[in-house]
């Protein structure tokens, strides 16, 4: 079975998703990063889907429930990437992912951690980009 | 009223099955999509109408099948997907259109959203006979 990657840096939670979601796999991911942020204490998580060309209601729900259950685990997410022509649709499908903090690249969405987060090790750009 | 050529065999049938499924029916729409030069946003908004379909016939239908054809009117091409299931059939029509009506766990945006993704949409079911909904997006 496939699984999204998480990885840990500082303490923040990044998911770059690069496959097409399955709703099972999506399911997964919600359940890997409440694990995850409890195991490392993460006060950030941020979640880039730069790579998928639709979110449908069942990725959308996921998305929600997953900033849902970080909130109540004391970490926040960020929503980064979003393509345009998705963004589009998801709002005229009827969803405007209530609760979802969005950003608009990887870096707005550390910077916005940063300043939620003034004390948290909340990596830069260059660390999460790599060399 | 979408002219349903059903003489005509399908360009791709998709089985719906399984979760898996979902993803190969949002695959194959994004080929004949692409295929019928929809905009990107189009391709996008037809794409996660046929997400939300296929879904519903896995979930409410206990599964089917999609039909996909590429259409042409003479001036524009199109991508035109049927969605066949054998499942109970929806009873309230009008309250399973409705934003936020749901009978499963999800948002009940499914059939009411897809409507507004896709430029025609039809729908033929009745208790007990299952379920076939034909979407149709046009280039522009």
């Amino acid at each position: 079975m496939e699984r999204v990657p998480v990885l840990n840096l500082g303490d923040v939670l990044l998911v770059s998703i690069q496959i097409d979601l399955s709703d099972e796999i999506a399911l997964r991911l919600q359940d890997d990063l409440a694990e995850r942020i409890v195991a490392t204490g993460a006060q950030g998580v941020i979640i880039d889907i730069t790579a998928l060309d639709i979110v449908d209601s069942f990725v959308g729900r996921t998305l929600s429930t997953i900033a849902g259950i970080s909130r109540v685990l004391d970490a926040d997410t960020v929503v980064v990437g979003m393509r345009p022509a998705v963004a589009i649709t998801l709002v005229e499908l009827g969803l405007s992912l209530p609760g979802v903090r969005t950003a608009l690249n990887v870096e707005q969405g550390l910077r916005r951690l940063q300043a939620a987060r003034p004390h948290a090790a909340v990596p830069t750009v260059e660390a999460v980009a790599g060399p | 009223m979408i002219e349903a050529d059903r003489t005509r065999p399908a360009d791709g049938i998709v089985r719906i099955a399984g979760d898996q499924d979902i993803v190969r029916v949002r695959q194959a729409v994004r080929s004949a999509a692409v295929e019928a030069r929809l905009s990107l946003v189009d391709q996008t908004k037809v794409i996660t109408a046929a997400s939300e379909l296929a879904r519903n016939a896995l979930t409410h239908g206990g599964g089917g099948r999609a039909e996909l054809r590429g259409v042409s009117n003479g001036r524009r091409s199109g991508v035109r997907v049927e969605f066949v299931d054998q499942g109970p059939g929806i009873t309230d029509l009008d309250a399973a259109l409705t934003d936020g009506f749901t009978t499963g766990t999800g948002l009940g945006l499914g059939l009411s959203g897809a409507r507004r993704l896709v430029d025609e949409f039809e729908i033929e079911t009745a208790p007990g006979e299952g379920t076939r909904v034909t979407v149709v997006k046009w280039s522009r």
